[in-house]
């Protein structure tokens, strides 16, 4: 069963039979929205970029994105980037593939943005939307659908984060401005 | 929709025509007994085996191979055959693995000929067994089916055969024996069998022909069979790992692919305990500072408890880290414990059986062990450092004792002689692993110097010539490999064939050992040296410096890219290599022949012999 998230919403990523997830996947799909007017059927490619940043303790400790695309533990995976967003048929178009138990023991938080690499607002970008997915089944989690547009060009979208013995994802849904994740190092701050 | 099979489990047949095939770490012969309907074999004539490879319906390869594929058609089997078990036996080869425990584990695939695998089957567990049933065939209210089997022989295929109720098995087993006991090398595709169909598209060219469509890393065009994985393990712990459990071609490939996962497992997961106490530690230190800095903690022991505390949280995320980090090693440990006894010669160490057992290879390996890498965490814990063939740069086996600690505390004549021997394990393994005739080894040692070092290779007389001496013979050497580079290039670049060099001209791989540079090198020498180091690899010919770079020191800054352009190697163990992901420093450790072992001059002197055999 998946479940559509509200912004600040939480889910427990403890299994019903009381196991832990052992791998997710943190999908990612867009499509350009396409132009109205003249030439309106001409699409513009929109390159958005997911990034996950490991935390602990509320330092940055290493960052998964597309110039590096698995963190130096081997925990988290990007499966690489994806420069036009897919038709928006609901496939994931870039992906990050988290390891859970092999995070190591100190990071804390994984936090997942988006960033409009190729500066266009999210205004031009339509059916976008993150999801998590067990990995080892396939299985929807918890999707999020991103708000209709606005004049931003980056999204935090969600953490998970340790609980006790476990991990929990949040939807985050903040939108901020910048090109990579380096320049929403602030906007993310408030959010761990 | 293939069925990976565990031991006892049995999957319906969708044809009566099938293909059995079957890959292994080394050659095994393949052999079928077939049952009647009360479960007993009729006679030795019931057992098909390599020395009387073919009854209806069941056809089984005349030698052993490390790949079989058995034709099998069910349906012109005999009337009374109710079952058709497959085996797999080591040849009783005195110098061969003997045991299947020292093998990566076999895999058998029953397919629909020249299609998909629909049942495949991983012999685990193995140990000192060599003869195993794999598979039986089985009919089952009319139709067929297959089921895994794996159970292993201590005593080999006689006590098999006499398990089967065969009829005189010990003297059958002495006739597969020695059926398979010249063993060809080459392992040649079985005979197709009446049934069979024809080979599949894009199967090894028949040698001979004028020309090989071939790919030379790619051996065969049809799907390769799935490497062997390892078995479910039961949920909350690790799988038990298995030896050529990775992706590839052949078991060679999926070898090498696995000891590059866990060269990369390793790799992270040190970098995820080192990153941990890393914060673990700067955590305490900040903390450490807070309480120094608050005046409230000067007075009483709100101090002393706020600065014991920090430590404790401290200790407790280093000990969480450890704990990981063990977890992990553990299971890399295991690892490398079942894939090192599995590993062929290219890639074993020195002390490895197969080393003792080593015979000429018909083709060379796709990658060489130039060494152990490990990090400090675990430093018992060593991955084979495996560099590709053909070497895409040279070897600089660093002799001076400036470049690593352990160099600077070591005699400057023991560590010259310790880097001439550990070049000459390299040569040696490198002139072993190559077929007789597709490598050739020049060594220039001007002033002779090396002579008791490199006494293995001109004693066994595997070298082109004796050691170049002198300035006119370093001179000579560098000319003729500068020319052939040079001949070879043109081909090359002009499209053409070999048929255009000249016949005198040495097509195999060549490499050229240079020790006590610069001596008797005139500033010619030193450009062609160069020349060979950036233009020979692509052509196949390589350069072995056993050098150090003070004594060249003369030349300035000009024979820098000469060192830069070389993998340099120890003859002591140093932590001058990085891995490619993380970047630790590794330590290297050359590799070492056993003390007072003769495997050396023995794999040198079955070289040798293989290049007589193979001239004449």
């Amino acid at each position: 069963m998946s479940i559509n998230l509200t912004k600040g919403q939480a889910i427990s990523l403890q299994k019903s039979d009381g196991g832990t997830l052992s791998a997710v996947r943190m999908g990612l799909g867009w499509q350009a929205a396409p132009r109205r007017g003249l030439f309106g059927s001409r699409t513009r490619e929109i390159d958005l970029d997911a990034s996950a940043v490991l935390f602990a303790g509320k330092q940055p400790v290493d960052v998964v994105f597309f110039r590096h695309l698995v963190s130096d533990d081997g925990s988290v995976r990007h499966t690489g980037d994806n420069l036009v967003g897919g038709a928006g048929q609901g496939g994931d178009d870039e992906a990050v593939l988290v390891d859970l138990q092999r995070v190591p023991v100190h990071i804390d938080q994984i936090v997942f943005t988006v960033n409009s690499f190729t500066g266009q607002t999210f205004q031009e970008v339509q059916n976008a939307f993150c999801r998590l997915v067990d990995e080892t089944n396939g299985q929807e989690l918890a999707r999020y659908t991103l708000d209709g547009g606005g004049q931003y060009t980056a999204q935090i979208m969600a953490k998970v984060h340790r609980t006790g013995g476990g991990w929990t994802m949040t939807a985050i849904g903040a939108s901020a401005n910048g090109r990579t994740f380096q320049d929403l190092m602030p906007a993310i701050l408030p959010h761990l | 929709m293939t069925a990976e099979l565990v031991r006892g489990q049995n999957h319906p047949l969708p044809d009566t025509r099938l293909e059995i095939r079957v890959s292994s770490g080394a050659p095994v012969a393949v052999a079928a007994t077939l049952f009647d309907a009360a479960g007993a074999v009729a006679g030795a004539g019931r057992v098909v085996h390599p020395g009387a490879p073919s009854l209806p319906g069941v056809e089984v390869s005349r030698q052993a191979a490390a790949e079989h594929r058995l034709a099998v058609d069910l349906g012109a089997v005999a009337a009374d055959v109710h079952r058709v078990a497959v085996l797999l036996a080591l040849p009783a080869d005195p110098g061969g693995p003997g045991r299947f425990g020292a093998l990566a584990a076999p895999f058998v695939a029953v397919a629909v000929p020249g299609g998909a695998a629909v049942a495949t089957y991983t012999l685990t567990g193995l140990d000192t067994e060599s003869a195993v049933v794999a598979l039986e065939l089985y009919r089952r209210q009319g139709a067929w089916k297959v089921r895994a089997v794996g159970q292993g022989y201590a005593g080999g295929l006689a006590a098999l055969f006499r398990d089967q109720g065969v009829p005189g098995a010990a003297g059958l087993a002495a006739a597969v024996q020695d059926a398979v006991a010249p063993a060809p090398a080459p392992t040649a595709p079985s005979a197709p069998a009446p049934t069979a169909p024809p080979p599949p598209v894009g199967a090894p060219a028949p040698s001979g022909g004028p020309v090989d469509y071939t790919h030379p890393r790619r051996r065969t065009a049809t799907p390769p069979p799935p490497p062997p994985s390892a078995p479910p393990a039961p949920p909350g712990t690790p799988a038990t790992p298995v030896a050529g459990d990775a992706a590839g071609w052949s078991m060679e490939e999926r070898l090498y692919n696995q000891v590059w996962g866990m060269f990369e497992d390793l790799a992270r997961t040190t970098a995820a305990y080192r990153s941990a106490v890393d914060f673990a530690e700067s955590r305490m230190e900040r903390e450490l500072e807070g309480v120094l800095s608050d005046p409230r903690s000067r007075i009483g022991t709100a101090g002393d408890a706020a600065r014991a505390e920090a430590r404790a949280r401290c200790r407790e995320l280093t000990d969480r880290a450890r704990e990981a980090l063990d977890r992990d090693l553990a299971q890399l440990t295991a690892e490398s414990d079942v894939v090192e006894p599995a590993l062929p010669p290219a890639f074993a160490r020195w002390d490895h059986p197969v080393w003792h057992a080593y015979r000429a290879p018909t083709e060379a390996p796709m990658a060489l062990r130039l060494g152990d890498l490990h990090l400090r965490e675990r430093p018992e814990l060593r991955i084979p450092m495996l560099v590709r063939l053909p070497l895409e740069r040279g070897l600089w086996v660093d002799s001076g004792r400036r470049g690593s600690e352990q160099a600077l505390l070591m005699d400057e004549a023991r560590l010259r002689r310790l880097a001439l021997d550990t070049a000459v394990a390299h040569t040696a393994r490198l002139l072993a692993v190559h077929p007789p005739g597709d490598f050739t080894v020049h060594v220039i040692d001007p002033a002779g110097s090396g002579a008791a070092a490199f006494a293995p290779l001109t004693a066994s007389g595997v070298l082109a010539g004796p050691p170049a001496a002198g300035p006119g013979g370093v001179a000579t050497v560098l000319a003729q490999l500068t020319r052939r580079v040079d001949l070879v290039q043109m081909a090359v670049r002009g499209g053409a064939g070999t048929e255009v060099l000249p016949p005198d001209l040495d097509t195999a791989g060549q490499l050229l050992v240079v020790h006590d540079f610069p001596h008797g090198f005139d500033d010619r020498a030193v450009t062609q040296l160069r020349y060979l180091a950036d233009e020979g690899p692509a052509v196949g010919v390589h350069l072995m410096m056993v050098a150090d770079r003070e004594d060249a020191a003369a030349y300035g800054p000009v024979l820098d890219p000469l060192w830069r352009s070389l993998l340099r190697v120890t003859p002591v163990p140093d932590d001058h290599l990085a891995d490619p992901w993380v970047g630790h420093a590794w330590t290297y450790e050359p590799p070492r022949i056993p003390q007072d072992s003769q495997v050396l001059q023995q794999v040198l002197a079955s070289v040798a012999e293989a290049r007589r055999t193979w001239r004449r």
